[in-house]
């Protein structure tokens, strides 16, 4: 998330001053010091205490990292405030860091006068060394531009679980929460909710429980204390106003299965769910593990071919299958989406995307899928694909593949990445008497005169879906070429013609089932458009808010259908003078609509594995329009 | 097999109107008829019957019976196979494979169904060569086949289908051969065991492996040269006048001569169904070098019931189920969650 940009044009939320209108707090440490679970819990607070929010998760890919290493880092970090957030954040104004590593890789991206918290417990010689620090940073005047808070919260950790009689490892594993009290004062919120996480957590160690409470307490009476002399200063953000109603917090992830789940009722439809453990897809199958009761079936495969595969055959058989997975594993389903698309089956495919190619940047996110969703595959072998925008939008969108995939008979692509499956948002929890079904008819007699016609299209191409079990409706299908209505082999060259053209024709239709394109910010026509899909999203709408705030004639068009695209999108973009791209790839849906619509679509690309700061999407607006 | 009403057809109710592709003389013709045998005489349902195949000469299968039929990709039937059955476990699954098909490209879904139990019958049509693209050796091809990929000789040793299964977890392994008339008999002993039953069938692909198993399924060597198991009965061969008997020292089968049909006198061995030791032996008879001049085990080696992998696993599903709240809007307000008011 390191920009320079970003540090020149927003002056940092600097404690002590008047509240802010969002502050971003990073946490990093090493990969045992349980940043993640320290972030989550500080995200539960904050949209406890009202406030709307934005997250970024950044781990690493090991498991267990060398301690104290600089690869071994991993960081939290929280956009939170008053008024809409719909990013994670540019710069910290805050950054935790829990040893030197931590304080390396991260120090860079923070605000010139942010605030530096560092555990002088872990700058030891070793941990300095490890982390190739010449001299101690907190010490050698190097980190200047910042006000530093450094003190010995490793001691402070064990001395306040003392009472408890930890072993040190014990003791110095609450040292994330003693952090964790800190930040609960500085924003002045309840420790009540985690202290009660706490004890949940280690119901069967209450011991543990009450150790961790302890140092919660700690950290918070520290603030206290040195909110008298130090740069530590308490902050008061006033809740986010917004609509009323029932709130949670939501991943990605949780979203996807979520919206799975419901899109399976809608179609009055039992899911089942074939799935093979791959980062940052496996979450989505630890959900759904847990929903059973909602007609879900769930199958860990041998790997991505037979998941994909055993989620094929389920819906041969009447259910509505379900396969997910990330890039690498994308690319081993290919040849069972040509069967799917092949034999006309639905299917749902989650891609939760991550850097490539091969095993690339598992635990980072990208939007490099986008050609091997659209185009990836043998044949001409289309099929409709839809990319989630956020946590919550990818609710809605995984209602809406399921959707397709049902009412068209084909195989639907659910893009989302690893940034959404991972980043959490509060979501206005939906009514479900407000979802529209979509119930599914099976074909229970023959269709045509005394004839089963397995292949026989309706007025928008879609065939019928038969399952076997049917008295009377017995038939063959398969991935080899068929005869016009009954299904029947038949390779003949005028049969594949106008079987591929039908195929295209039905998955083109799609588009007339969709909402038109949008403008979500700004107006129709103009001098610039900025068209983002996916989780670009956010940064992209919060730098055209900021270039129209200062004058310019700019609009945000966010694409939720990256295939078929919506009928009007080609008149729509070429109602601006320019079309701007900003995507975390190198140039792919810009090909796109350069070749749907023959617009002079710019790229701006980025794949360091990080999401977009709104500040370098807004120097490329300015670069456009200069 | 599936437990389910017994349905009065015959051989021509499972004949479809499509037109069979294979080459005039292949030895699928003659499993597909003892397949359309069989289908009668279990009182299976075409309705409720799938055939589900991979690719390769032996996968056009489902095409030629009158069933709801499932013709997939390479390698994949087995998968394929499980998506259906756990979708709707009153199916009952026929697969159909073949060696390059179930042993080389799909060798990996295989050996997961075996394992997983999956209650279904799994048909692997070995004719030891790749028919359908013209025949390059495959995973069964003896040590120097020469192909069109080996036209030196191939050097890669064979795989055994049925010691793949066994090691892999199959509860049911047999065996039979294209025209044998016993065949049938082989496929209802497959249907009637609950749980994943793997049958090798040899089959003779006249056009590229010509002949191969002649040496066992010729008219004239066929009884010296087979020995069809029965389970709780001796293992005969050469009409009654041999057996096998445990070479306690060496730890394997021994050929063993009886006289006058006093196989007791002659020690020769029972064989039990049940027994996975003598199964594994069984196996290796005529397949593996030391016991080239074995005859070939025929019918059923091994059958041993476990449950099968969708009762186990639908069945801890409805058990996760009992009790619990089945409202959406619940489910979607799980969790910590505040309100704003308006």
């Amino acid at each position: 998330m390191a920009t320079s940009l970003a540090e020149s044009k927003t002056p940092a939320a600097t404690p002590g001053t008047a509240a802010p209108e969002a502050v971003v707090v990073r946490f990093a440490g090493d990969s045992g010091d349980g940043m993640q679970l320290t972030g989550g819990q500080f995200t539960l607070s904050t949209a406890l205490a009202g406030n709307d929010l934005a997250t970024f998760p950044d781990f690493p890919a090991e498991i267990r990292a060398p301690q104290g290493t600089l690869f071994g880092v991993s960081a939290f970090q929280i956009n939170f405030g008053s008024t809409d957030i719909t990013t994670a954040g540019d710069a910290p104004d805050v950054l935790v860091a829990m040893n030197p590593a931590a304080l390396k890789t991260n120090v860079d991206a923070l605000k010139p006068g942010g605030l530096i918290i560092a555990d002088t417990g872990e700058f030891s010689k070793r941990n300095l060394d490890k982390a190739k620090y010449d001299a101690s940073p907190l010490e050698d005047g190097s980190l200047s531009k910042w006000d530093v808070l450094a003190f010995d919260i490793s001691a402070m950790t064990v001395e306040a679980v003392k009472p408890f009689e930890l072993g040190n490892k014990d003791a110095l594993r609450c040292k994330n929460m003693w952090t964790l009290g800190l930040a609960l004062w500085m924003f002045d919120r309840d420790r009540e909710p985690i202290a009660q996480w706490l004890r949940d957590k280690f119901k069967k160690n209450p011991v543990l429980a009450d150790a961790n409470i302890a140092a919660l307490n700690a950290g918070h009476a520290y603030g206290e204390t040195a909110e008298l002399s130090g740069p530590l200063k308490k902050l008061h953000l006033d809740p986010t106003p917004t609509q009323p109603g029932l709130y949670r917090t939501i991943t990605g992830a949780e979203a996807v299965s979520l919206g799975l789940v419901a899109g399976a009722k809608l179609a009055g439809l039992p899911m089942f769910f074939g799935g093979y453990p791959i980062t940052p897809a496996s979450a989505i199958l630890h959900n759904l593990v847990r929903m059973k009761e909602f007609g879900v079936t769930t199958f860990q495969a041998e790997d991505e071919i037979a998941a994909i595969c055993s989620a094929i055959g389920a819906s041969y058989a009447g259910q509505l299958g379900v396969t997910s997975s990330s890039g690498p594993g994308l690319a081993l389903k290919t040849e069972a989406m040509g069967l799917a698309v092949m034999t006309e089956l639905p299917l749902v495919i989650v891609n939760s995307q991550r850097g490539g190619p091969s095993t690339g940047l598992p635990t980072k996110t990208e939007q490099s899928d986008l050609y091997q969703a659209v185009y990836g595959r043998n044949g001409d072998t289309p099929l409709p694909v839809v990319a989630a925008r956020s946590p919550s939008d990818a609710f809605e969108c995984a209602i809406e593949a399921c959707r397709i995939a049902v009412q068209y008979m084909t195989p639907v692509i659910l893009l989302t990445d690893g940034y959404i499956g991972n980043a959490a948002e509060p979501w206005k929890v939906p009514d479900p008497s407000g979802f529209e079904p979509f119930p599914i008819k099976f074909l229970e007699s023959k269709n045509g005169d005394d004839q089963l016609l397995p292949y026989k299209r309706d007025e928008r191409g879609v065939r019928p879906w038969i399952k076997p079990g049917t008295p009377g409706l017995m038939h063959r299908i398969g991935g080899i070429e068929k005869a016009i209505d009954t299904g029947d082999l038949d390779y003949s060259p005028s049969v594949h013609q106008t079987q591929t053209d039908a195929r295209k024709a039905k998955v083109d239709g799609v588009a007339n089932g969709i909402p038109p394109q949008d403008v979500c910010l700004g107006n129709e026509g103009g001098k610039l458009a900025v068209v983002g899909w996916g989780s670009t999203f956010g940064p992209i709408h919060q730098a055209v808010r900021r270039a129209r705030a200062k004058g310019h004639d700019v609009s945000h068009i966010h694409v939720r259908h990256v295939w078929p695209l919506p009928g009007n999108l080609g008149d729509l973009l070429k109602s601006y003078e320019k079309v701007l791209v900003p995507e975390m790839n190198t140039g792919q849906f810009k090909t796109v609509l350069r070749d749907q619509f023959l617009v002079d679509a710019k790229p701006f690309n980025k794949v360091s594995g990080q999401p977009f700061t709104i500040a370098e999407l807004e120097s490329a607006i300015e670069a456009q329009l200069d | 097999m599936n437990e389910m009403t017994s349905i009065q057809t015959t051989l021509k109710d499972w004949e479809t109107d499509q037109e069979v592709r294979w080459c005039p003389g292949c030895g699928d013709y003659a499993i597909l008829k003892a397949v359309q045998r069989t289908l009668p005489a279990i009182g299976a349902d075409p309705a409720n019957t799938v055939f589900v195949s991979g690719i390769g000469c032996s996968s056009r299968f489902p095409y030629y019976v009158e069933s709801y039929g499932f013709h997939t990709l390479h390698g994949r039937a087995p998968a394929f196979a499980t998506g259906i059955k756990l979708a709707n476990p009153e199916l009952d699954i026929w697969l159909v494979t073949g060696d390059g098909d179930g042993m080389s490209i799909g060798g990996n879904h295989t050996m997961h169904l075996l394992r997983r139990n999956l209650n279904c019958q799994i048909m692997l049509f070995n004719n030891e060569i790749y028919g359908l693209t013209k025949g390059q050796y495959s995973p069964t091809s003896r040590v120097g086949t020469p192909s069109p990929s080996t036209p030196g000789g191939s050097v890669d040793r064979p795989a055994s289908p049925c010691a793949f299964a066994l090691g892999s977890g199959a509860r049911f392994v047999a065996r039979g051969y294209d025209i044998s008339k016993k065949l049938p008999e082989v496929l209802q002993a497959a249907y009637e065991h609950k749980g994943a039953a793997f049958i090798e069938i040899f089959q003779n692909c006249i056009v590229y492996n010509k002949d191969r198993f002649d040496d066992f399924t010729a008219k004239p060597v066929a009884d010296d040269n087979q020995i069809w198991l029965e389970d709780g009965e001796p293992l005969l061969f050469a009409k009654g006048t041999k057996g096998l008997a445990m070479d306690r020292d060496a730890c394997c089968l021994k050929i063993v001569d009886v006289v006058d049909g006093d196989w007791q006198a002659a020690g020769v061995t029972v064989h039990d169904v049940k027994n996975r030791a003598l199964a594994h032996m069984l196996i290796d008879l005529r397949v593996a070098p030391r016991f080239a001049d074995f005859p070939m085990a025929l019918g059923v080696i091994y059958d041993d019931p476990r449950p099968t992998y969708e009762e186990e696993l639908l069945g801890q599903d409805a058990k996760s189920r009992e009790g619990k709240d089945t409202d959406l809007g619940k489910l979607l307000a799980k969790g910590q969650t505040w309100t704003v008011e308006g």
